[in-house]
């Protein structure tokens, strides 16, 4: 059956693809480009990935408006033979991703240059795992999502990496790529026995299939089913670090270069987020009776884990660490709140685990943005130390820093309290309030170790007296984190929108466009 | 003569699975915890090719990126290992200790 190259190619997988494209064309454009450029020119790199970016997005909103112009409930389509689908809740993630590899790229400038370790590669290899990022989060088929996946995460592992003569980042490389290739070997092993069940590599496929199996056994799963869904689910909670699968987060925040590590702990952690809520809310929603006892005890040992680690720590990137695996917890929470309500289930659970990607971005990368421009030459920065009297060397940033401290501990006039607000809300609407309490309990623990660096910045007093140099990339950089955590804070009704627009929730239909 | 089924070749890749599982959790030596990873990877392969007898060649083709993936994740994991070894005479994990709690 011969078929003309159209067929294979058409105008909607133009139109869908394009920001992947773009994105892998600008990688690659780097790559030739940094071989021409003498050293002291490499900050053009950043500049070109910054453009790259920018592109991309301007290929996500083509699709946007494409969309738009066919009418208020036209979510999305798919492409390239049903493998892929680009949908709000799609659109929604390529906007994260992109805004957050953009305020990365500004703090690495400097970083990169006071660590000699400036290559073009850099910039290179986040963009392309960017597309990983992008494939996770538009993908339909396994093979995609896998394939994303891993193009996400070894684009990471060699960031990780990246400081060839530092052993810590060596070694934080080490443990991140063998444990991250040892969790996708297991999620794949689950993926292969899904296809195995249900003749499908279709999220869509294999949902239809597990639906009709659990009407007929009547809501009991067969063994090989949750041998399958415990393979996956372990693969998934991996990625983004849940105890007891988070052995690998810490070390390897704390070996990575610091704008990694923000880059890391927004981008990367989204696009594990997108690809989590694509499987198990979409593909395995009619499973979702066998999986939630699981989350409910992932999610209580997560808090309870990470805030106890959390509290001695005495590195800023470890402690930051330790923090982002209790924001996973508080984020599981969510899909609890989801997965136990009632038939049609509301979506409030995944909206609030999506306003809290969308604030978490921003307060997080603000966080981590303040941690690299303590990098100096001869100081490496990253112990609490090392932020002691900041107040006194840079006024702007220890306030800046304050803010996004009190966002993530959760403090009401600023933009971390509406993701919480909004997973604890939907907890207390499907009945857990033992839960409920539970993680407000945690949320007012993790206050005490967020104020330990709060009260080494502003009362002890600075080792060095100088004030701190602060480039231009990095205070564009703070200054778009900071407003941002200021203004969602303080108006958070559009971001909601752009929430419920995401998921294709109004007052008529509230279930979330992911379950259709 | 007992017919070679499916189930068969799904045992096999189970068992290569746990093996590979084992590996990682128990050896101290880095490459062959990669070999590890590489045998969990193809109990995939065998059952995605396995599985493909019954439905049609996808399970195939996602054989075959899995297998351009277990050959990315081995080059970029020795090339880390040897950054590492430059630097730290040892491929024993249990000698990477820099970083904890």
């Amino acid at each position: 059956m011969p078929g003309t190259i159209s067929q294979y190619f058409t105008g909607t997988d133009y139109l869908l693809g394009l920001p992947i494209i773009l994105l892998t064309l600008f990688a690659l454009g780097i790559l030739l480009i940094d071989l021409m450029l003498p050293p002291e020119w490499k900050w053009a790199n950043a500049v070109t990935a910054f453009v790259g970016v920018l592109f991309a997005s301007a290929g996500v909103w083509r699709i946007q408006v494409a969309y738009a112009q066919r009418g208020p409930s036209f979510t999305g389509q798919t492409a390239f033979a049903q493998s892929m689908v680009v949908d709000r809740f799609a659109i929604y993630f390529f906007y994260l991703f992109l805004g957050g590899t953009a305020i990365a790229i500004l703090m690495s400038v400097r970083y990169l240059e006071i660590e000699h370790e400036h290559h073009g590669e850099f910039y290179a290899l986040m963009l392309f795992s960017v597309v990983g990022m992008m494939c996770m989060a538009a993908g339909l088929d396994v093979v995609l999502i896998f394939i994303g996946l891993e193009l996400m995460a070894i684009s990471t592992y060699v960031l990780v990496g990246f400081l060839r003569t530092d052993r810590r980042s060596n070694e934080a490389a080490l443990k991140y790529l063998l444990l991250g290739a040892f969790s996708s070997g297991i999620f794949a092993y689950g993926l292969s026995i899904f296809y195995g069940l249900s003749g499908s590599t279709n999220l869509h496929g294999i949902s239809v299939y597990l639906r009709r199996q659990m009407a007929m056994t009547g809501g009991d799963a067969d063994p090989i089913i949750v041998i399958a869904l415990l393979t996956t689910a372990t693969g998934l909670l991996f990625k983004i670090a849940a105890i007891p699968f988070h052995q690998w987060l810490p070390d390897a925040y704390e070996g990575a270069p610091t704008s990694i590590t923000g880059f890391m702990s927004v981008a990367v952690k989204a696009a594990a987020w997108a690809m989590l809520l694509r499987i198990l809310v979409y593909g395995l929603y009619p499973l979702r009776s066998v999986y939630v006892p699981l989350v409910i005890f992932v999610s209580i040992a997560t808090m309870t884990g990470a805030n106890l680690a959390a509290l001695t720590q005495t590195n800023l990137k470890r402690l930051l660490a330790y923090s982002s695996i209790a924001h996973v917890g508080y984020m599981l929470l969510g899909l609890i709140a989801f997965g136990s309500g009632q038939m049609p289930a509301s979506a409030d659970g995944i909206k609030g685990i999506l306003i809290y990607l969308l604030v978490y971005t921003f307060m997080n990368l603000g966080a981590f943005a303040v941690v690299t421009s303590l990098r100096q030459r001869e100081v490496i920065g990253d112990e609490i130390d090392d932020i002691a009297g900041l107040f006194f060397r840079a006024p702007t940033e220890a306030i800046l820093m304050l803010i996004f401290l009190l966002s993530l501990a959760g403090i009401p006039p600023l933009a971390g309290f509406y993701g919480k607000y909004f997973i604890f809300l939907s907890l207390i609407e499907s009945g857990h309030y033992i839960l409920a309490s539970l993680a407000v309990l945690y949320a007012v623990f993790g206050l005490y170790y967020y104020m330990r660096i709060a009260n080494a910045m502003l009362m002890r007093p600075a080792a060095e007296k100088e004030p701190l140099p602060v480039s231009l990339g990095m205070k564009v950089a703070l200054g778009l984190t900071a407003f941002a955590t200021v203004y969602i804070g303080i108006f958070p009704e559009r971001f909601i929108g752009l929430v419920n627009w995401s998921l294709g929730l109004n007052p008529t239909s509230p279930v979330a466009m992911l379950m259709r | 003569m007992v017919p070679i089924t499916t189930l068969h070749y799904l045992i096999v890749a189970a068992g290569l699975f746990v093996l590979g599982v084992v590996g990682v959790l128990t050896r101290r030596n880095v490459v062959i915890v990669l070999m590890s990873i590489e045998l969990i990877l193809n109990a995939v392969n065998l059952n995605l090719v396995a599985f493909s007898r019954l439905w049609g060649l996808h399970g195939q083709v996602f054989a075959i990126f899995v297998i351009t993936d277990a050959a990315a994740e081995a080059a970029v994991g020795l090339g880390i290992l040897i950054a590492f070894f430059r630097n730290k005479e040892t491929v024993n994990v249990d000698e990477v200790d820099l970083l904890k709690w």
